[in-house]
């Protein structure tokens, strides 16, 4: 075995990489399957809406508080630091502008999500995955309730619903922590302030792009929870290594997700 | 189905969430300014807008008077036709000029509208006669090095 050595562990190496490689594909096409069938099957979770509220108030309500002190802050200190910038140029009257860009366009739909993912994602994928440990989700099979529908849909379309409006919220409270900071605390004028934010911020152009936004990743971050707890291992580890997997592929499709959406939006033609 | 306390608090939280897109619609983004002013439509010929964008202020004495609504191109007198919307609250007479400017060294480019002595007012969609175009960087600074050059000609002549 010693002159086949190297050639035989190459060839385990080769061996083991195909293999990932083709369950990974497997799973990926697991997991659009998953979402189709969620997506046919998902009229209880629209009929009996009850459901979905419940699984709303655990997945948004629930997230309002990170979500509204985290926008405070970031706003604050994107005033602080580009006042920092903008007064090199003597424009610290553009202060406006700035904090208001970057929160709808960007920073509004990319940090709520990804806060959203590892407060409510996790929380879902945990939930989820704890119900398939325990026998629960089979348990249902057995008594002829579906699952996918009854668990997985309102689950899935409660972090739809959640994710736009706590975005918008998100950039709501950071616009205002920003005005905190740039009026009462280091003295911008205050007409200034709004009036170039109201000018160069665009209805179509910026904020409804940032919905559209925060809609999409509401739903990459809700397929992936829910994804991962149904196809987590029922065991404690298992549950452990899903709810951990949700938080690193959310937090990575949403950051991949944006660099596409911002290059579709925002780089299209207007020449801004 | 019944009622019960996670409801009222589901439902503070989209009324919440469509408050804050709300805010960001009309506070930030400015959706309510103008729409529901009246205003009338001034045209304007100018040989060079230079950056001037859409929605751009039009300012007289520095006060926002109206915004600019459409830039076309006129394709028999090659010039730019800049409409702009002025509030019906102001006035101006018929042989106002009307200047591209810029607020700042790099800030945006807006209009500027200086009144003239005519005692006919403007109406919805009368021409402003008067305009002078936006300053081109290049072309002052060209200007500028022809100017030298031909000043360098003219002491080389007088040394001859």
């Amino acid at each position: 075995m010693a002159e086949g050595g190297p050639v035989a562990d190459l060839r385990q190496g080769l061996e083991r990489l195909g293999r990932t490689f083709t369950a990974k594909i497997w799973r990926l096409g697991f997991a659009a399957r998953f979402l189709a069938y969620l997506v046919l099957h998902s009229g209880v979770a629209l009929r009996r809406f009850g459901l979905t509220i419940r699984e709303i108030y655990f997945a948004g309500v629930l997230s309002l508080i990170i979500i509204l002190i985290s926008g405070l802050f970031v706003g604050m200190v994107l005033g602080l630091q580009g006042y920092e910038t903008l007064q090199r140029y003597g424009s610290s009257e553009a202060l406006g502008i700035l904090v208001a860009l970057s929160l709808v366009r960007e920073l509004g739909p990319v940090v709520a999500g990804l806060l959203f993912a590892s407060r409510a994602g996790s929380a879902i994928t945990a939930e989820i995955g704890l119900m398939k440990a325990t026998e629960q989700i089979a348990a249902m099979e057995m008594m002829a309730v579906d699952p996918i529908a009854r668990v997985v849909a309102p689950r899935f379309w409660a972090g739809v619903i959640s994710m736009p409006l706590l975005a918008a919220l998100f950039s709501a409270m950071g616009i205002f922590g920003g005005y905190l900071v740039a009026v009462p605390l280091i003295g911008v004028d205050q007409g200034a302030f709004w009036s170039q934010m109201q000018a160069s911020v665009d209805v179509r152009e910026d904020i409804l792009n940032g919905v559209i936004k925060s809609i999409v990743f509401g739903i990459a971050v809700s397929w992936i929870a829910v994804f991962e707890g149904y196809d987590a291992p029922p065991t404690a580890e298992g549950v452990s290594g899903a709810t951990t997997r949700t938080v690193v592929t959310s937090s990575l499709a949403i950051l991949a997700l944006d660099f596409v959406l911002t290059a579709l939006m925002f780089t299209g033609g207007n020449g801004r | 189905m019944k009622r019960s306390t996670i409801d009222a608090w589901v439902g503070a939280f989209v009324a919440l969430g469509l408050a804050g897109l709300l805010f960001l619609a009309l506070k930030v983004g400015n959706l309510a300014s103008f729409s529901t002013d009246q205003t009338y439509q001034v045209l304007a010929k100018f040989a060079n807008i230079g950056g001037l964008k859409v929605r751009a202020p039009v300012k007289s004495a520095g006060v926002v008077v109206g915004r600019v609504a459409e830039v076309r191109f006129d394709n028999e007198t090659y010039e730019a036709i800049v409409t702009l919307n002025l509030s019906a609250r102001f006035q101006f007479p018929k042989d106002t000029a009307a200047k591209i400017l810029t607020s700042g060294l790099l800030g945006e480019q807006y209009v500027g509208l200086e009144a003239g002595g005519d005692g006919v007012m403007l109406k919805n969609g009368d021409r402003l006669r008067l305009t002078q175009s936006a300053v081109v960087l290049e072309n002052l600074i060209s200007q500028f090095l022809f100017s030298k050059a031909a000043e360098g000609k003219d002491e080389k002549g007088a040394k001859k």
